[in-house]
């Protein structure tokens, strides 16, 4: 990503890549934006999609992101590229979202439908070998779900997006110490929601 | 209960799902639209906005002291506006008339 190949009316095949475009944005082509756009909402989508659940809020959350780009577009110096500096406005806007949308976060665990159930009974049999993946990421979902929005960012970015501390650290701005206690901490969060699940499951 | 091994099992299943990066039918258009709306105002568009705030501002307080200068009673016993500033212009000619008289 970074470069894109455009027909040119003469039939030349261009490249032109994303410090090309924000130039001719930053020269008064706003029109040169969409090109940032189609490049890497696809990006942004799948992104996106790991924090919020509903698609409307998804299209909002996207489109939130794209628009503080280009408000912001000055500040990106072209030290790093592109695509970083666009990702680390996603994951800040991804948090926002998720601690405003703290309030609705808590679920009760009766809601727990029967595949639910079911997966957490397998994996508490010792004898149990196959898992229903869809299961599991639909009861993950509900367990991130009722996580401290911190919490549910960096298990987000360090367990399911396998990213390093490091990348953790640049992507939210906070220190390599703090995401390692807040990893820490996130775990116990998600053991403690498992927990309290198992026990309120067999009540 | 060992709640580690469940946790894993469950992190390792929600990393093998991958979300979708399926884009909505002219995602792109919807996105431009808002952006052609964020444009900057030219020069000219901003100094009538400030001008006519300045304007909006200026009828304001002038309706204020109008209204204050006609709600406050003459505390002074010096008659009226009309008269106090008949009496201001008289005074500042009063000495100069004393003088030539002289």
């Amino acid at each position: 990503m970074g470069t894109e190949t455009l027909a040119a009316s003469s039939g030349v095949s261009v490249e032109v890549s994303d410090s090309e475009v924000i130039a001719a944005i930053r020269a008064g082509d706003t029109s040169q934006f969409e090109v940032l756009v189609r490049r890497y909402q696809p990006r942004l989508f799948a992104t996106v999609r790991r924090y919020a659940r509903q698609e409307r809020e998804v299209e909002d959350i996207v489109q939130e992101i794209f628009l503080k780009a280009f408000t912001k577009l000055d500040s990106w110096r072209g030290e790093a590229p592109f695509e970083h500096w666009l990702m680390r406005l996603a994951v800040r806007t991804c948090y926002d979202f998720l601690r405003s949308h703290q309030r609705n976060r808590e679920h009760a665990v009766s809601e727990l439908n029967e595949d639910e159930e079911s997966w957490l009974e397998r994996q508490a049999a010792p004898a149990s070998g196959e898992t229903d993946s869809t299961a599991a990421q639909s009861l993950i979902a509900k367990v991130l779900n009722q996580m401290a929005p911190a919490h549910r960012l960096v298990i987000t970015l360090l367990e399911l997006e396998d990213r390093s501390v490091k990348e953790i650290a640049e992507l939210t701005g906070w220190s390599v110490p703090l995401v390692k206690v807040r990893a820490f901490r996130a775990r116990s969060e998600m053991k403690k929601i498992l927990s309290r699940m198992e026990v309120e499951k067999y009540l | 209960m060992n709640l580690d091994p469940l946790l894993n099992s469950l992190l390792e299943n929600a990393r093998r799902q991958t979300p979708s990066d399926r884009v909505p039918y002219a995602f792109e258009q919807r996105v431009m639209a808002r952006v052609r709306e964020l444009r900057p105002p030219d020069r000219l568009s901003l100094w009538t906005v400030g001008l006519w705030r300045a304007a909006l501002s200026s009828v304001a307080v002038a309706a204020i002291l109008v209204g204050a200068n006609a709600v406050v009673p003459d505390a002074s016993g010096e008659g009226t506006p009309e008269e106090q500033l008949e009496v201001a212009v008289v005074a500042s000619a009063d000495p100069v008339v004393e003088l030539w008289d002289r």
